[in-house]
């Protein structure tokens, strides 16, 4: 599984990277957790507000920083 | 509607302080109190609803609204002002969205209309002149402010400046990247603005507390009109000189704002003070080097000099008027 976390290195785009990568170490789930930082890689996804999360090329939240727990139902969803 | 405010403020100072009624340091220690907590009460609920309301206008809508507008229309123009009210907004979003706009199809002049309203007619300024000066004034700032991106979007739009947006925006084609998210439950949207609006309030609380700070210190020792013969309606380089030194103040924009009333007793008028308030906010430096990114300096420069004078003659018009 490949995880990419989309932004230009703003505060928000810091936090949601750490909690990934907490949801990540607490499932096991062995990711590949990537930071996307060029403007043009960011919006080859179509995504307007950073940060935003991808799994595996689909993406999941746009703008926000979510709760670990609703990280943790992303990744779990994406696994099965 | 916040007298109880005023109560616990004056029982706090007079009652469990005990500082003499009447004195400077009494008026300066209510005023702190008082504001302190309306302007945080004002804060909770005002942020709380407008991210609310917000959820329900992502930028993706907002696009999509837009593109369907086809042309530089006088109605495309409204419809991107009053949707930059709506569209949740951060400066370090604003190169995706930009470019997102534009790949849209969506005119540069449009595009610009919403990019000036977005951050200017912003929810923590709205929410702070509704507290300190009342819906009047709050209501002339909104106005002003959206009638400012609305022609300053037209006028962008007139000059045909597209080859001066950088070349690579054209390039990405991002068009064809679309993505399903489901839209959030009511209960996830209210969590969501739960969350924004504790986030918020830890960024701005200490610049808040620090201009009620500086403000209750003039309250108490600065006399009412002291100012009016330096920044009144009769200096005619007060809105000017007011808007210059607004510009490098973006990140204390919550902090500016309650300072501004106090200003406003101790003399400095109206119209300057709101031209003053709009320029911290639609105007800032993090935010046009962030631009830069998009916009070549000859755009960036047109962009500031027409906000720039939307800004001055809205403080002209009011520093008349009222």
């Amino acid at each position: 599984m490949q995880i990419k976390i989309l932004g230009q290195g703003c505060s928000k785009c810091a936090e949601l990277y750490k909690e990934v990568v907490k949801a990540d170490q607490e499932l096991h789930s062995g990711a590949e957790i990537v930071k996307v930082e060029t403007m043009k890689d960011i919006v080859s996804y179509g995504v307007m507000r950073t940060p935003a999360l991808v799994i595996d090329g689909e993406v999941k939240v746009v703008g926000k920083v979510p709760t670990i727990e609703e990280i943790k139902g992303l990744i779990k969803a994406a696994t099965k | 509607m916040f007298d109880w405010a005023q109560k616990l403020a004056d029982w706090l100072v007079y009652g469990v302080f005990a500082v003499q009624a009447g004195s400077k340091l009494g008026d300066a220690l209510t005023f702190f109190f008082y504001d302190t907590i309306k302007i945080f009460l004002l804060l909770l609920v005002i942020i709380f609803v407008i991210t609310y309301v917000r959820s329900f206008f992502p930028p993706e809508k907002t696009r999509e609204i837009l593109s369907r507008k086809k042309g530089n229309t006088f109605l495309g123009h409204i419809f991107a002002a009053l949707l930059g009210i709506v569209t949740p907004f951060c400066s370090c979003s604003a190169v995706p969205l930009f470019i997102g706009f534009v790949e849209a199809g969506i005119p540069l002049g449009v595009t610009f209309s919403y990019l000036i309203a977005a951050p200017m007619v912003n929810e923590v300024a709205l929410a702070l002149l509704y507290g300190m000066f009342g819906l009047k004034i709050a209501l002339i700032y909104l106005v002003s402010g959206e009638i400012i991106a609305i022609v300053s979007g037209i006028i962008i739009g007139r000059l045909r400046m597209e080859k001066y947006v950088e070349g690579y925006v054209y390039e990405m084609g991002s068009n064809n990247a679309a993505f399903d998210i489901p839209e959030p439950t009511t209960k996830e949207r209210l969590a969501d603005s739960q969350a924004f609006t504790r986030d918020l309030l830890k960024k701005i609380w200490l610049y808040v507390v620090i201009g009620i700070g500086i403000g209750a210190v003039m309250h108490g020792w600065v006399p009412a009109g002291a100012l009016a013969k330096y920044a009144g309606a009769n200096n005619p380089f007060a809105v000017f000189v007011a808007v210059a030194i607004g510009i490098p103040l973006y990140s204390n924009a919550a902090g500016v704002i309650p300072l501004v009333s106090e200003l406003t007793r101790a003399g400095v008028a109206m119209g300057t003070s709101l031209a003053f308030m709009m320029s911290v906010t639609a105007l800032s430096i993090p935010e046009m080097i962030i631009l830069r990114q998009v916009l070549k300096p000859t755009l960036l420069a047109v962009f500031i000099s027409i906000v720039g004078c939307g800004i001055l003659f809205t403080g002209y018009l009011f520093n008349y008027l009222l």
